[in-house]
C-alpha cells in the first residue's frame, strides 16, 4: 500500500504522477474508517470529502518545485491550535474550543501544502505516559489492543503504526513523542529546545516543550524536521540557529564516532528484553564502525524529580489561565490526574515551600545539565533505551501515580533541552515493540539523524507492521 | 503557607484544601482524602533530591542563553473584536461577562 511508502517515495511517486494526493488520502481515510473505531487515535478526524477537496487542488496546483510534504495527508496532536478546526489538548475544558489562530508548526505545513487530516488522541495537556488520561477515551496500540499506544503523542504513533497517515507533529516534554514511537514501532524525533517554534501549541512546562516530528523512518522525520524548524517571532525562546539540510547529510560517512552507554541505565529495573536489544544495536554500530563506550550517568535517577517538580510548577501557572470566561469550560473539567499536577506545582510554588521544592529542582536542572555535558563530551551521543517496560496494560500507570512518574525515567532528560531520536530496535517474545534513543548535544539533530538512518538502513525493524489487516483486504 | 505537617514530607487534609484553593479546584471530601494520600507519595518520593547537595548552586530557569529578545514596536493585524469573543459563553455588547468581584 502507499502508505508503507517513505515521504522521499511518495513525493517522487506523486510528481511522476504514478498515484495522486487522492489515492494516499483515500486510503488514510480507508484505514481510519476501517481501524479507528477500535484503536481511537483521533479526537477529531476531517470530514473526509474536505481532505479529498484539498487532495484534488494540490494535485493540480503541484509543480516540480513543491515542497516534498506537498499534497500528503498528516495529522496533528491535539495540542496544536489550528485555526477554525477544534483544538482539545484531549481535555473537556476545551472540548468545544475552536482557535481563532494557528500555531506555527502548522501554519508551515499549510504553506508546504500538506493535508491535515486529523487532530490526534493524547493525554490530556501532555499530562501521562499512556495515553489514558484523556476525555475522549484511551488510545489501543495497534500492536495489542490490550495495551496503551504510550503517550502524551500516543494518538499519533498508534495512527502511524496502523497506516492512518503519512507521518506526524507530536510534542515532547518528558518523553511524550519518544514513548509511544517505542511502544509503537515508530520513529520520533525530540529535538533541541528551541529548534522548533512552540507558538500556538498548548502549553504543558515551558521551558522543556519541544515540537517535533513522528513518522515511519528517521528519513521521514529529517524532511518534516527541515520544513517545521527555524526562529520565529512568536517565540521568543525560539533559536536563531540556522537550519541544516538534514535530509542531504543523511549518507554522511560515520568515521570516529563513539555512541556511549550509561551503565546506570542497563541495571536493575530493565526488562531483559529490551535489554539485550539495545544491546544488539550497540553491535551493530560496533560492526559499521562505531566505537562503543561505557559511560555513567550517577544522577539519572534524580531526574524525575527534578522533571516533575520542575514540570508540575510550571504547568500550575499555565493552567491557571483556563478560568472559562473567554473560552473553554471551568475548572471542574480537569481530570484527576492533571488536578494533582496542578496541586504538586501549587504545592512547590506556595510560600514556604518555594526554595524546599521549586528552587532545589531548579538548582538540579542546572546539576543535571552538567551531568549530560560532561557526559556528552566523553562521547558524540548516548544510546539508551526509552522506556525500561513495553508498552503497559491499560490501568497500570494512570492508576498508579509512582509507577506514571518512573515510565519517565529515561526520557526525563528535557530539563537538559538536548535533543534525542527514538526508534525500533527489536520485538518481545511476544512480540510487543522496542525502543532505543540517541541523545546528543544542543542542535545536533544532524548527527542523530544521520546515526538513525544509518542503524534503520542496516535493519527492518521500522518496516515492521502490526498484524491488523492490509488495506482492502 | 505555614508548614503544618512539620516537616515529614507529607501534607494534611488542611494542607490539600489549602492548596486546592489557591489553584481554584473545588475537591469533594474524597478528592481530599485521595490526593491526600497520593501527593503525600509524590512528596515523599521527589523529597530524593534532598540527597543532592545544591549549595552555591545556580538554579536554571531555561536553557536557551537568550535574553531580551526584542522585536520593532508596530502594530499588526491581530483578532477582530468578533473573532476574540467566538468562544466565550458569556458577553455582553462586546465585552466578556465575569462575576462579579466585590459586594
Amino acid at each position: 500500500m502507499l502508505l508503507d511508502l517513505t515521504i522521499t517515495q511518495l513525493s517522487q511517486g506523486l510528481k511522476a504522477k504514478k498515484f495522486s494526493s487522492e489515492d494516499i488520502v483515500k486510503e488514510c481515510y480507508s484505514n481510519i474508517e476501517r481501524l479507528n473505531p477500535s484503536i481511537n487515535a483521533f479526537i477529531t478526524i476531517i470530514d473526509k470529502d474536505v481532505a479529498l477537496k484539498e487532495a484534488h487542488n494540490r494535485d493540480k496546483d503541484r509543480g516540480s518545485d513543491s515542497s516534498v510534504l506537498h499534497g500528503l495527508p498528516y495529522v496533528m496532536k491535539d495540542s496544536y491550535n489550528t485555526q477554525g478546526i477544534r483544538t482539545t489538548a484531549a481535555s473537556n475544558v476545551l472540548a468545544d474550543y475552536v482557535p481563532p489562530y494557528s500555531s506555527t508548526v502548522y501554519q508551515k505545513l499549510v504553506d508546504a501544502g500538506a493535508i491535515l487530516i486529523g487532530k490526534t488522541n493524547m493525554d490530556a495537556w501532555g499530562h501521562g505516559a499512556s495515553s489514558e488520561n484523556t476525555d475522549f477515551g484511551p488510545v489501543k496500540n495497534p500492536w495489542d489492543q490490550s495495551r496503551v499506544a504510550g503517550g502524551s503523542s500516543g494518538g499519533n504513533a498508534a495512527a502511524l503504526a496502523a497506516r492512518m497517515t503519512v507521518f506526524a507533529i507530536g510534542e515532547d516534554t518528558g518523553g511524550s513523542i519518544r514513548n509511544p514511537s517505542a511502544w509503537s514501532s515508530t520513529t520520533g524525533l525530540k529535538v533541541s529546545y528551541g529548534r522548533v517554534s512552540r507558538y500556538g501549541c498548548i502549553a504543558y512546562v515551558s521551558s522543556f516543550d519541544t515540537m517535533g516530528p513522528m513518522a515511519k523512518t528517521v528519513e521521514d522525520c529529517a524532511h518534516i524536521l527541515e520544513i517545521i524548524a527555524g526562529i520565529d517571532q512568536y517565540d521568543a525562546t525560539s533559536s536563531p540557529q540556522p537550519v541544516p539540510h538534514y535530509k542531504d547529510h543523511l549518507r554522511d560517512k560515520l568515521t570516529d564516532l563513539t555512541l556511549g552507554l550509561p551503565k546506570e541505565c542497563f541495571g536493575e529495573g530493565l526488562d531483559t528484553e529490551i535489554k539485550a536489544s539495545i544491546m544488539e544495536a550497540a553491535s551493530l554500530y560496533k560492526k559499521i564502525g562505531i566505537n562503543i563506550k561505557e559511560i555513567s550517568i550517577p544522577l539519572l535517577e534524580y531526574g524525575v524529580p527534578v522533571y516533575y517538580l520542575i514540570g508540575t510548577s510550571e504547568t500550575s501557572s499555565n493552567l491557571a489561565r483556563y478560568d472559562g470566561i473567554r473560552f473553554g469550560q471551568g475548572r471542574g473539567e480537569f481530570t484527576k490526574e492533571t488536578m494533582r499536577r496542578i496541586m504538586l506545582g501549587t504545592y512547590a510554588l506556595s510560600a514556604g515551600y518555594y526554595d524546599a521544592y521549586y528552587k532545589k529542582a531548579q538548582q538540579g536542572r542546572t546539576l543535571f545539565i552538567k551531568e549530560y555535558t560532561r557526559a556528552l563530551s566523553e562521547c558524540d551521543a548516548i544510546l539508551m533505551p526509552v522506556e525500561p517496560m513495553v508498552a503497559t496494560k491499560f490501568g497500570e500507570l494512570i492508576n498508579n501515580p509512582i509507577q506514571n512518574m518512573l515510565a519517565d525515567i529515561y526520557t526525563c532528560q528535557t530539563p537538559v533541552g538536548v535533543p534525542s531520536l527514538a526508534l525500533p530496535c527489536g520485538f518481545t517474545k511476544e512480540n510487543l515493540p522496542i525502543g532505543m534513543q540517541i541523545i546528543g548535544n544542543m542542535f545536533a539533530e544532524t548527527l542523530l539523524l544521520r546515526l538513525g538512518y544509518a542503524y534503520q538502513n542496516n535493519t527492518d525493524w521500522h518496516t515492521k507492521k502490526p498484524n491488523i489487516g492490509e488495506h482492502g483486504k | 503557607m505555614k508548614n503544618s505537617s512539620n516537616n515529614t514530607n507529607s501534607l494534611t487534609d488542611k494542607d490539600v484544601q489549602h492548596v486546592a484553593s489557591l489553584a481554584k479546584l473545588a475537591l469533594t471530601k474524597d478528592d481530599i482524602k485521595k490526593f491526600q494520600k497520593q501527593l503525600s507519595e509524590i512528596i515523599h518520593f521527589v523529597a530524593k533530591l534532598n540527597e543532592l547537595d545544591t549549595q552555591d548552586i545556580e538554579p536554571t530557569s531555561q536553557v536557551t542563553g537568550q535574553e531580551n529578545i526584542f522585536r520593532d514596536d508596530v502594530v499588526k493585524k491581530s483578532l477582530t473584536q468578533k473573532e476574540a469573543l467566538a468562544n466565550t459563553k458569556r458577553k455582553y455588547k462586546g465585552y466578556f461577562v465575569v462575576d462579579a468581584i466585590f459586594d
